[in-house]
């Protein structure tokens, strides 16, 4: 085990980790904000790598990258109306049920449509080459996806610690009834989080369409692990999402070469001790 | 200013008020006192549409009240909550530029300096996190931040709970700088003291609705009402 093992492994973390990022951040500010749980936020993931596939197929790579977190928030804006703005108010173990039993629906929706098969979706020509990089030869791809992760990470950083809406959006997950109070329209605010959320959600999917084949059930898959990282960083913060994304990335990637038998109960123990020493997470945003 | 007429509301199958009367008028202070449990914070709430009218009317300046506290406080009502409510993950700053950056310019004139003017120690701890803050100093930001509101009524919920003596004369020395200069407000309080000498006129609520009225000294001489409502 050379330096570059550790560097390649460490690598392969931190891309995981930018995906899970990507989809959790949404997922964590829409709990927090609203208390709303939208078990289907996974699904919106499998979406955005379907039609990141379809568009790729049709108009390159970047047509996909572009429009495909549009198409999801389309979707999202469409659930919204019907669905997720009429469950507000009807408490948790409704949203919990209404949302499982819409991942299945779409489940089933992309079954329909796009069939049982993997579905490929490859690299754009630039980044299909390999970078050395502290002495690994790793794939253009896989950094791509790591500097987009930082930079989403980055803007919304900024967005959250240095604009008014970004204010707006912390009061309202610390407190959302006065919030309320000094005039911010709490529920538009959610409305433009969560369509936000959406549309990161399907940019997670199309930019993990070329590493993985995109199947139907690949947003069940990944719920587990999105639900995981929001849990162990604490709901409704920015440095909870990027912590648990971290957290869940290396103890996976690491555990799975270092302990390959021990790996698949290792995030479940480290969730359980952080559950146990910090019940609310790590970095909750109501403090 | 402010009417509510057969208000009935209470937190979801527990009913609290059960019709209660309440006016408030122009450039006045009114005092709502009772005992613990009597309703007072549950009026305030449901004034600012914290909790669902399940009948009555609430007018303001003679109309409907709207019904979501985003609406209510475009009206003009600004609300010190019995919890103070400071942002924990805002700055001291933030939690006010939160509410002067959306009524700037409104008719009381308030603005980031003169809120600092009137609590010289926010403007110490501007760059604090809210909850870094001692009672009293999370209590002058809770009162600065509805003031930037600019609201034509201001309405406090037990402002000197739980806070020392010297920052309750403190506070209460504010709050009667700000009635001198026309400010309407009305305020829930236990200290009996504390809110007799600011208000002008006083309502009681018992058991969900308004038992009496009368103006502050009229309180201050009538033993009775202060024995059975009040305890005094």
């Amino acid at each position: 085990m050379d330096l570059g093992f550790w560097t390649l492994q460490a690598l392969n973390a931190l891309q995981l980790s930018m995906l899970l990022f990507l989809l959790s951040i949404g997922l964590t500010v829409i709990f927090g904000l609203m208390h709303f749980v939208n078990l289907a936020h996974g699904s919106l993931y499998a979406l955005g790598a379907y039609f990141g596939a379809s568009l790729a197929a049709t108009g390159g790579y970047w047509t996909g990258f572009f429009l495909a977190p549009v198409a999801v928030m389309a979707v999202g804006l469409v659930l919204y109306t019907l669905l997720i703005r009429r469950m507000r108010k009807s408490g948790p173990m409704a949203q919990v049920l209404v949302t499982f039993g819409l991942i299945f629906a779409l489940l089933d929706l992309t079954r329909i449509v796009w069939g049982d098969l993997g579905l490929p979706m490859n690299a754009p020509e630039i980044l299909s080459g390999r970078v050395a990089f502290l002495g690994v030869e790793y794939p253009a791809y896989r950094l791509f996806v790591v500097a987009l992760g930082l930079g989403v990470f980055a803007a919304l950083a900024y967005v959250l610690s240095r604009t008014q809406i970004g204010a707006m959006i912390r009061a309202g997950v610390d407190n959302d009834a006065m919030a309320a109070c000094l005039g911010i329209n709490v529920e538009r605010l959610f409305f433009i989080v969560f369509c936000v959320g959406c549309a990161l959600a399907g940019l997670a999917g199309t930019v993990a369409a070329p590493l993985l084949s995109v199947t139907p059930d690949m947003g069940l898959h990944i719920l587990i692990p999105t639900l995981i990282v929001i849990v162990v960083g604490g709901l409704g913060s920015l440095k909870g999402a990027i912590a648990g994304s971290l957290i869940y990335g290396f103890v996976q990637t690491f555990g799975a070469v270092l302990a390959p038998q021990l790996a698949s109960m290792l995030i479940y123990g480290f969730l359980a001790a952080v559950l146990v020493i910090k019940p609310a997470g790590l970095f909750p945003a109501k403090g | 200013m402010l009417d509510l007429s057969g208000i009935e509301a209470g937190y979801g199958e527990t009913q609290v008020l059960y019709g209660l009367n309440l006016s408030a008028q122009q450039g006045r202070v009114l005092a709502i006192l009772g005992r613990n449990g009597a309703g007072k914070s549950t009026t305030l709430k449901t004034i600012m549409g914290l909790l669902p009218l399940k009948s009555g009317q609430i007018t303001f300046d003679g109309k409907p009240m709207p019904e979501r506290p985003f609406d209510v406080a475009k009206t003009g009502i600004a609300y010190v909550p019995e919890t103070r409510d400071i942002f924990p993950s805002l700055s001291v700053r933030e939690n006010l530029e939160l509410a002067a950056k959306r009524f700037k310019g409104g008719p009381g004139g308030w603005t980031m300096d003169r809120v600092v003017d009137l609590f010289p120690r926010l403007g110490e701890r501007m760059d604090n996190g809210g909850t870094q803050l001692s009672g009293g100093e999370q209590q002058m930001l809770a009162i600065a931040r509805a003031l930037l509101m600019n609201p034509r009524l201001l309405i406090l919920d037990e402002p000197t709970e739980g806070l020392a003596p010297i920052i309750v004369k403190l506070i209460h020395d504010k709050l009667l700088d700000l009635k001198r200069a026309g400010l309407s407000m009305i305020i829930v309080e236990q200290n009996f003291g504390f809110a007799t000498s600011l208000a002008d006129d006083v309502a009681v609520v018992g058991k969900g609705q308004v038992v009496w009225t009368g103006s502050a000294a009229e309180i201050r001489a009538n033993e009775e009402v202060q024995h059975t409502w009040l305890g005094v």
